[in-house]
């Protein structure tokens, strides 16, 4: 892990309107290394996730790439920088193929045609390294099953060499074969040197694959553990702001159902 | 299309020697891939009707039952000068098609491009007739007062979100107005049959009803695909990436050859080829290179499947939006100016009556979707062969115009039926 990080924010706040969305946040993420950010609905992960995306610039404080203080203010500064972002709600064009999905708005070109070749090679060399098993790179998206195509829109991310893949919740809707798919993925990233920014509501999704778990709460920082060092109720106490709640009673209660 | 060129990737496995074996890609039992050899074809046409997969399918049979009913009513249907009036014809509402195919590709509709095809034809009339302005710069006009009406409409859906169905309904009045005041003197203009105009008329054959011209087109058609199909072999080949089997580019080159040299030999035996047929069939080619070939084509694809998706991948939504409704524009305006090379005038009838509905329905038998992402630039000619056979046929048995517009309602119905049925099926067996 190298000692400046690939990405940082540096005391970022965002405000709409009267409510205060993300309030002093602070994020570091290296390469090779998977950050969960996790907290309770509204606890800011998307808006957070969407100021590094470039859709909603911040309103204070300050990004840093690679040491150096950079401004992100549209999706496309992000994707220059080399941030690439999977969202929750899977950006697939069901009618076109594998390759036409992974290729879309970077299509390769041939005498100013599509490369249909140099594209289908590409997509197999790229599905290959990333063990993912697709029938046929040359069926529509339609035909695949949620997990295969939560793995295609992770692929198509990394068609552009990015640094830095942000996955919004890229098992919420997965059975548990193509849950475990999407985290060997999610460590084939971090083998490959990137940094991985992963949001969950699954603790367990959490601690199989991530370094480090971020706890956001009423959109400010609320803790941040090592997964090595930490336990499951740490984080639930941090995301939920409290030991004393409903999750710890009905555990004190219940001692099984803790494990 | 795409789904031809997935053979048994673990037969191919033995050339792909650079991949290592935990790379071999394993095949879902429950994925249908195409078997080898003839018999492949046949499982996989029966997959393929099972899933609604229907391609031109039902244009084809629908085609056949046409020609059957109409020769047996009036047995001059199938005769070579009756079949050569079917493809003069055709070119003209077969333009405004190929427009409609690329905005039905976007999910949209325009309803305004019969309107301005009657307006084309008047203001081109307006600048030779009236002006005496030369016919190819006139032409070129036209063409590009079609494309900026176009993108004034594709400009109201993209910047303003109003539904192109409003827009384009308020441009089928309105153009259709601005048509008629700019005749309302005569009521009609004649315009000279020369240049441009007398290539589209229908005395105006390929090399001059020269009986070589015909196989000379069937021969370029076929050796195009041929040598097409050969170089794509050879590229994938050599990317080891799967590709189509020499058998069935041979089988594919046979089915074009057997039918472009019939249908050479049946034209020449009228007049030869119409020009204006060549004309539609040049730009039908263009057209599909750039739906197929091209990153515009592409992104009109992805605009039809998902909005969002496009919106995300970094297109430019109404850029695209607007450029496709410019095209719809231009070729209309184009179509308006073949139809007016059928009659050399402009008159205020231009671009009324059926026309729109008849374009429609062309795109859409052809097998392009209403709902968009779906289709090809080449239904806008099996789509016009079976309207304007329909056409032609109830005219040669002098059919009343109300009978007419009955028949073409229920065809157009069938059309939308068997799209929408053929989707449904196709998202129930996962293929939507």
């Amino acid at each position: 892990m190298s000692a400046t990080p690939v990405l940082a924010l540096r005391g970022v706040s965002k405000r709409f309107g009267a409510v205060q969305a993300l309030t002093d946040v602070e994020l570091e993420v290296h390469a090779g290394e998977v950050v969960a950010l996790v907290g309770d609905n509204g606890a800011g992960k998307s808006t957070l996730v969407k100021t590094i995306a470039g859709v909603h610039p911040i309103d204070e404080g300050s990004i840093e790439w690679e040491g150096r203080e950079v401004s992100i203010n549209r999706p496309q500064d992000a994707q220059h920088l080399g941030v690439a972002t999977v969202y929750q709600d899977l950006a697939l064009c069901d009618n076109l193929d594998v390759v036409g999905n992974l290729f879309l708005g970077r299509e390769l070109l041939r005498f100013g045609s599509l490369d249909e070749v140099a594209m289908e090679q590409r997509s197999r060399e790229l599905l290959d390294t990333l063990s993912i098993r697709i029938p046929s790179v040359r069926i529509p998206i339609a035909s695949l099953s949620g997990g295969q195509r939560q793995v295609v829109a992770i692929a198509r991310a990394l068609i552009g060499e990015p640094k830095v893949v942000i996955l919004d919740e890229p098992t919420a809707a997965l059975g548990v074969e193509q849950t475990a798919q999407v985290l060997d993925l999610v460590e084939r990233l971090r083998e490959r040197g990137l940094g991985v920014i992963l949001i969950s509501h699954n603790m367990a999704d959490v601690m199989a694959v991530a370094d480090n778990v971020h706890v956001l709460r009423l959109g400010r920082n609320n803790g941040t553990f090592e997964v090595k060092t930490t336990t499951n109720e740490e984080i639930i106490a941090a995301i939920t702001g409290a030991t004393d709640n409903a999750v710890t009673r009905r555990r004190a209660r219940n001692p099984e159902a803790a494990k | 299309m795409s789904s031809d060129k997935t053979t048994v990737d673990t037969t191919k496995a033995g050339t792909a020697v650079d991949a290592p074996p935990a790379a071999i890609p394993v095949v879902d039992p429950r994925l249908l891939v195409r078997e080898q050899g003839f018999r492949g074809y046949w499982t996989e046409f029966v997959r393929r009707v099972k899933g609604g997969e229907l391609g031109s399918m039902p244009v084809i049979g629908a085609l056949i039952i046409i020609f059957i009913v109409f020769q047996v009513a009036n047995d001059r249907f199938l005769s070579a000068n009756n079949i050569s009036n079917v493809g003069y014809y055709l070119a003209g509402t077969g333009m405004l098609s190929i427009g409609l195919v690329f905005v039905l590709l976007l999910g949209e509709i325009d309803l305004s491009v019969a309107s301005v095809s009657g307006l084309a034809s008047a203001i081109f009339a307006v600048f030779t007739t009236t002006h005496g302005m030369n016919m190819w710069l006139a032409v070129l006009l036209t063409v590009l007062i079609g494309v900026v009406i176009g993108a004034f409409h594709g400009f109201f859906l993209a910047k303003v979100g109003v539904p192109a169905f409003v827009v384009t309904l308020a441009g089928f009045l309105g153009w259709n107005g601005l048509m008629l005041w700019l005749l309302r003197k005569t009521g009609s203009l004649s315009i000279a049959d020369k240049g441009p105009i007398h290539l589209v008329d229908q005395t105006s054959f390929f090399m001059g009803s020269d009986i070589a011209g015909a196989y000379i087109l069937a021969t370029v058609g076929v050796a195009v695909l041929l040598i097409g199909s050969l170089v794509d072999q050879a590229r994938r080949r050599k990317a080891g990436v799967p590709f189509r089997p020499t058998s069935e580019i041979i089988l594919r080159t046979v089915l074009l050859a057997i039918v472009s040299y019939a249908i050479a030999a049946l034209l020449n035996n009228a007049n030869g080829v119409p020009n204006a047929l060549v004309l539609f069939l040049v730009v039908l080619v263009i057209g599909d290179f750039v739906v197929r070939r091209t990153t515009f084509g592409r992104k009109v694809f992805a605009l039809g499947g998902s909005l969002e998706a496009s919106r995300r991948a970094g297109i430019s939504v109404p850029a695209i939006q607007m450029a496709v409704f410019a095209i719809a524009g231009g070729f209309a305006a184009l179509g308006g100016l073949f139809i007016a090379g059928q009659t050399q005038t402009a008159n205020s009838q231009a671009g009324s009556g059926n026309l729109l509905m008849l374009a429609i329905a062309a795109a859409v038998i052809g097998g392009t979707s209403l709902f968009g992402g779906r289709g090809s630039i080449w239904s806008a000619l099996i789509g016009g062969l079976v309207i304007q056979s329909i056409q032609t046929g109830l005219d040669l048995l002098n059919m009343d115009t109300s009978i007419q517009y009955m028949i073409t309602g229920a065809v157009l119905l069938a059309a939308v039926i068997i799209d929408s049925v053929s989707r449904r099926t196709q998202r129930t067996s996962g293929r939507a």
